[in-house]
């Protein structure tokens, strides 16, 4: 593994910190007053700054440090998360993202912004806080500024846990700090790990080395709690460490050198009152030459093997060479050699078992893996189809056993198909989370107040979905704060309350997910819509409109009704390509608006792009597949409800309302002259904009899941047709566009559209 | 058949050669993927005359070019003796439809006699050069000059 995938995992991992980040930082927001959910915040950026320091990205660092910083005197209670402190914190986070996706990918990111953000978070932890005392971390700006002051006079205080505790400190020491420290003072640090901190991996003696590297420095090590070889438990910790360390260092540097300990250790650091040192010693001073970390002396083997058995036991190193190193003390301290090193071993393995099982209940796989398992069902699923179709066709008693285990085979398939799909079923969390961060910054753009409720965003759907749907909701978002919420005088005068709430919910409905975006704005302004339409040419300035087809009106290309052009919506190209994107992803975008109560977009998607259920239709002796979720219904036309229209056009009547009909293998082609509308099937489906078509088929074969197969791969995108999948007799059969189709029945040739679809 | 398997050396390559009515051409046999027996296809709406549709190649959808309708020649009417070559042209892989496989052929560049300057464009676009073997004539063909990229352009 290379310095670039471990990068890469840390970015993966910085992602999960930062939509923890942010949904902690929401549910304080919403008045969570939960230690753990500051905790969880706290650890999130914590985490973020550690991995960030490993790698050296001091822009990341800084930044967390001093957010951190405000983060911990919230934890601490110094602070109040108040809604404006909030608000700064969720701006801080949404740079914080910035900044870890311009270390990740290069670019750059608005430095006035994070300088400005890291003033108020300073302002924060210093300012707001009740008392002159500022927090331990807070005069740190940044890990490069001036070494922070060291308290000079000041009573230790006891430290807690966590190592983090306020240490009182005058303001007046912060901008003396340099000539009270140059003397250089005597720190005593007493450093006892617990087991954790092995388990972590982190090593004592490097600590002390890191240690050693700031002043002179004595060690004594408390080696009281240390039992008997054969009682001893290979994963305890049991030594302690007393240094006294001359250093011309604050104590913050002190701290530093444990930053990544602190949680599993117990640290404490103060001045040392010289003389009283030596008595309060209540363990025997060992002598601890720090050159055995390179080369060991006889006389601390022992202790160093012990040690590097714990160290490496914990760490789940291999265990082979845990064995052998606690062997090799275990030889010099004792005759029971073979029972340490199998208990090393054995610890070991539960160690490797027990990181194994707190590493979670998740694995990272490679999508490509996954997307080939997902093929191979595809295949399986259509070979076992081709095997029953064989089978029916040889035998004609229908009950043998080979049809028996055939059924067996067909339920196991539809299993490992369903299961292979959720494997690549996410829940729409992130997407979600990401919307709010566009609903802070567009509302702060415009000067509204919004807030977004989200619902259901733990439904899940297939990747594929949720990486397209980003962009399509991040420009409905936009709008919505844009055009959809009014401004706050406007909502008062219009008696609502001055925050407007866009609702962002996902759920399942009859095997599709269905995404609906509200806003409690004033609604589609119908007829500045339809003065506008008029204006671009889009609709003949007589035309009669339904409600229904005014508001689709801003589903058009070139549409819009912003009066000023902003940075955020307005160019014309936004609700347009919006349905572009959901319709290339084989769902249906629709709108409801009431005026003065907002509008709601209703978003349907397929739970997948690999499979789909459709109805096996015949056209012209070619076998076709229609997408279920476009049929309405179907119908046997009668000679009598069949009306010509025109010299080509034929409508049909159901129940007394006209529909156009459209003969399917006309319009691609496999027949020159029109079928006969009695002798078929129509198939009446639900197009864009709201209208209905009657589709006319020869014959429905009947209903069937079917695999997607990608035509473009091999060939081209053909017009009227959306994809290919492969059926039961191994024939390829080819999936209707039923939008493309319906579009063509108006008039507009399939090739233009087929370009359109191309560039969009 | 008259093999002339040699080890290959500095400028020989293998060909592959078919027959296509009583004309043979070959191509580059680094080309090929496979050739295998015909199996009826799916027609395309919308497509050109020589695309005889798209038929199911172990989960991948193929195109299937008559060849001889792509080289201008007459409409195949495929039976059960005729084969399709599946080849892989720039990032694509298609299937060529023909009557039959009828040799590999290991040739050096001398062997490579230049196209005759003839009339017919289509036959200047495609014949990469002619092959003298055992007195028969055989046309060397460039795939990707016979599938331009942009396909639906050139329909």
């Amino acid at each position: 593994m290379d310095m670039n995938e471990i990068k890469e995992i840390f970015f993966q991992e910085c992602e999960e910190q930062l939509a923890e980040l942010e949904s902690g930082l929401l549910k304080l927001n919403d008045g969570d007053r939960d230690p753990e959910t500051v905790n969880a915040v706290f650890r999130a950026v914590h985490s973020i700054k550690g991995g960030a320091g490993a790698f050296g990205l001091d822009d990341l660092v800084s930044f967390a440090h001093v957010f951190e910083t405000t983060l911990d005197c919230v934890r601490s209670n110094k602070l109040e998360p108040t809604q404006d402190v909030l608000k700064v914190m969720l701006k801080s986070a949404d740079v914080l993202a910035d900044l870890v996706s311009a270390s990740r990918d290069g670019g750059s990111v608005d430095e006035s912004r994070s300088r400005g953000l890291v003033k108020e978070l300073e302002a924060l932890a210093h300012g707001e806080l009740p008392t002159p005392s500022a927090h331990a971390e807070a005069p740190k700006p940044a890990p490069k500024a001036a070494p922070a002051p060291a308290p000079k006079a000041e009573a230790p205080k006891p430290t807690d846990d966590s190592g983090f505790q306020p240490i009182p400190f005058s303001f007046d020491g912060f901008d003396a700090d340099e000539e009270t420290t140059l003397e250089g003072s005597t720190y005593e640090v007493i450093f006892k790990p617990r087991r954790e901190l092995y388990s972590k991996g982190n090593e004592a003696a490097l600590l002390l080395r890191d240690l050693s590297r700031l002043g002179d420095m004595s060690i004594n090590c408390d080696m009281d709690q240390l039992p008997a070889l054969d009682k001893m438990d290979p994963e305890a910790s049991y030594f302690g460490w007393k240094i006294s360390l001359k250093t011309t260092k604050s104590e913050d540097d002190i701290r530093a050198v444990f930053e990544f300990a602190e949680w599993d250790c117990d640290l404490d650091v103060k001045l040392s009152e010289e003389a009283a040192s030596e008595e309060e010693l209540p363990m025997i001073p060992v002598p601890f030459d720090l050159a055995i970390l390179d080369e060991p002396s006889a006389a601390e083997e022992e202790e160093k093997s012990v040690q590097s058995a714990d160290e490496t036991v914990a760490a789940a190193v291999s265990a082979a060479e845990t064995a052998s190193s606690v062997t090799k003390a275990a030889a010099r301290a004792s005759e029971k050699k073979e029972s340490a090193a199998a208990a090393a071993a054995a610890a070991a393995q539960n160690n490797a078992a027990a990181a194994a099982a707190a590493a979670g209940q998740t694995i990272r796989v490679d999508l490509d893996r996954v997307d080939r398992l997902i093929n191979l069902v595809g295949e399986l699923v259509i070979n076992q189809a081709m095997l029953s179709q064989s089978v029916i066709e040889n035998d004609t008693t229908g009950t043998s056993s080979i049809n028996m285990g055939l059924e067996e085979l067909q339920q196991l398939t539809r299993e490992i198909q369903d299961s292979v799909m959720a494997i690549r079923a996410q829940p729409v969390k992130p997407v979600f989370q990401r919307m709010s961060r566009i609903v802070r910054e567009v509302a702060d753009m415009v000067g509204k107040q919004i807030r977004l409720v989200t619902e259901g965003e733990n439904t899940e759907v297939d990747k594929t979905v949720i990486d397209k749907l980003a962009e399509p909701l991040t420009h409905m978002i936009r709008n919505a704060v844009d055009h959809g919420i009014e401004t706050p005088e406007k909502r008062e005068a219009a008696g609502k309350e001055s925050e407007g709430t866009i609702k962002l919910s996902a759920k399942h409905r009859s095997g599709r997910i269905v995404i609906e975006l509200a806003d409690d704005g004033g609604g589609i302004n119908r007829e500045r819509v339809r003065q506008k339409a008029i204006d671009n040419d889009l609709i003949a300035a007589d035309a009669n409109l339904s409600d229904e087809e005014i508001d689709n009106l801003i589903f058009m290309p070139g549409f819009s009704t912003a009066d000023k052009i902003s940075d955020i919506s307005g160019r014309g190209v936004g609700m347009d390509v919006v349905k572009r994107s959901i319709q290339a992803l084989g769902g249906r975008i629709s709108i409801s608006s009431r005026p003065g109560l907002g509008s709601t977009f209703t978003m349907s998607l397929p739970l997948t792009l690999a499979v789909l259920d459709g109805m096996v239709v015949t056209v012209a002796g070619q076998t076709l597949v229609v997408p279920l979720t476009a049929i309405v219904e179907t119908l046997q036309p009668e000679a009598s409800s069949i009306h010509s229209f025109g010299a080509t056009q034929r409508l049909i009547s159901i129940r007394n309302s006209f529909c156009p009909l459209v003969d399917v293998g006309r319009i691609l082609n496999f027949r020159a002259t029109q079928a006969n509308p009695v002798e078929g099937v129509a198939l009446l489906v639900e197009s864009e904009g709201g209208g209905q078509r009657a589709l006319m088929v020869d014959a429905i074969q009947g209903q069937r899941q079917v695999v997607i197969k990608s035509l473009e791969a091999n060939y081209t995108h053909v017009p009227g047709i959306a994809a290919a999948t492969i059926l039961g007799d191994g024939r390829v059969a080819l999936i209707l566009d039923v939008d493309a189709v319906v579009a063509a029945s108006r008039g507009q040739s399939l090739k233009p559209e087929m370009s359109l679809a191309a560039t969009g | 058949m008259s093999y002339a398997v040699k080890n290959l050396t500095q400028g020989s390559r293998e060909l592959i050669a078919f027959r296509i009515g009583d004309q043979e051409f070959c191509v580059n046999i680094m080309s090929v993927r496979e050739i295998r027996g015909w199996t009826p296809a799916t027609p395309m709406p919308h497509a050109p005359g020589y695309m005889m549709g798209v038929i199911n190649l172990r989960g991948a959808v193929l195109p299937i070019v008559d060849l001889s309708a792509r080289l201008g020649m007459k409409d195949a009417e495929p039976t059960a003796r005729h084969v399709i070559i599946v080849a892989q042209v720039k990032s694509k892989v298609v299937g060529l439809l023909v009557e039959a496989v009828s040799d590999i052929l290991t040739i050096t560049d001398e062997n490579i006699q230049p196209v005759p300057e003839v009339s017919s464009d289509l036959e200047k676009q495609y014949a990469r050069g002619i092959l003298a073997i055992d007195k028969r004539m055989i046309c060397m063909i460039e795939l990707d000059a016979l599938f331009p990229e942009k396909e639906s352009e050139a329909a």
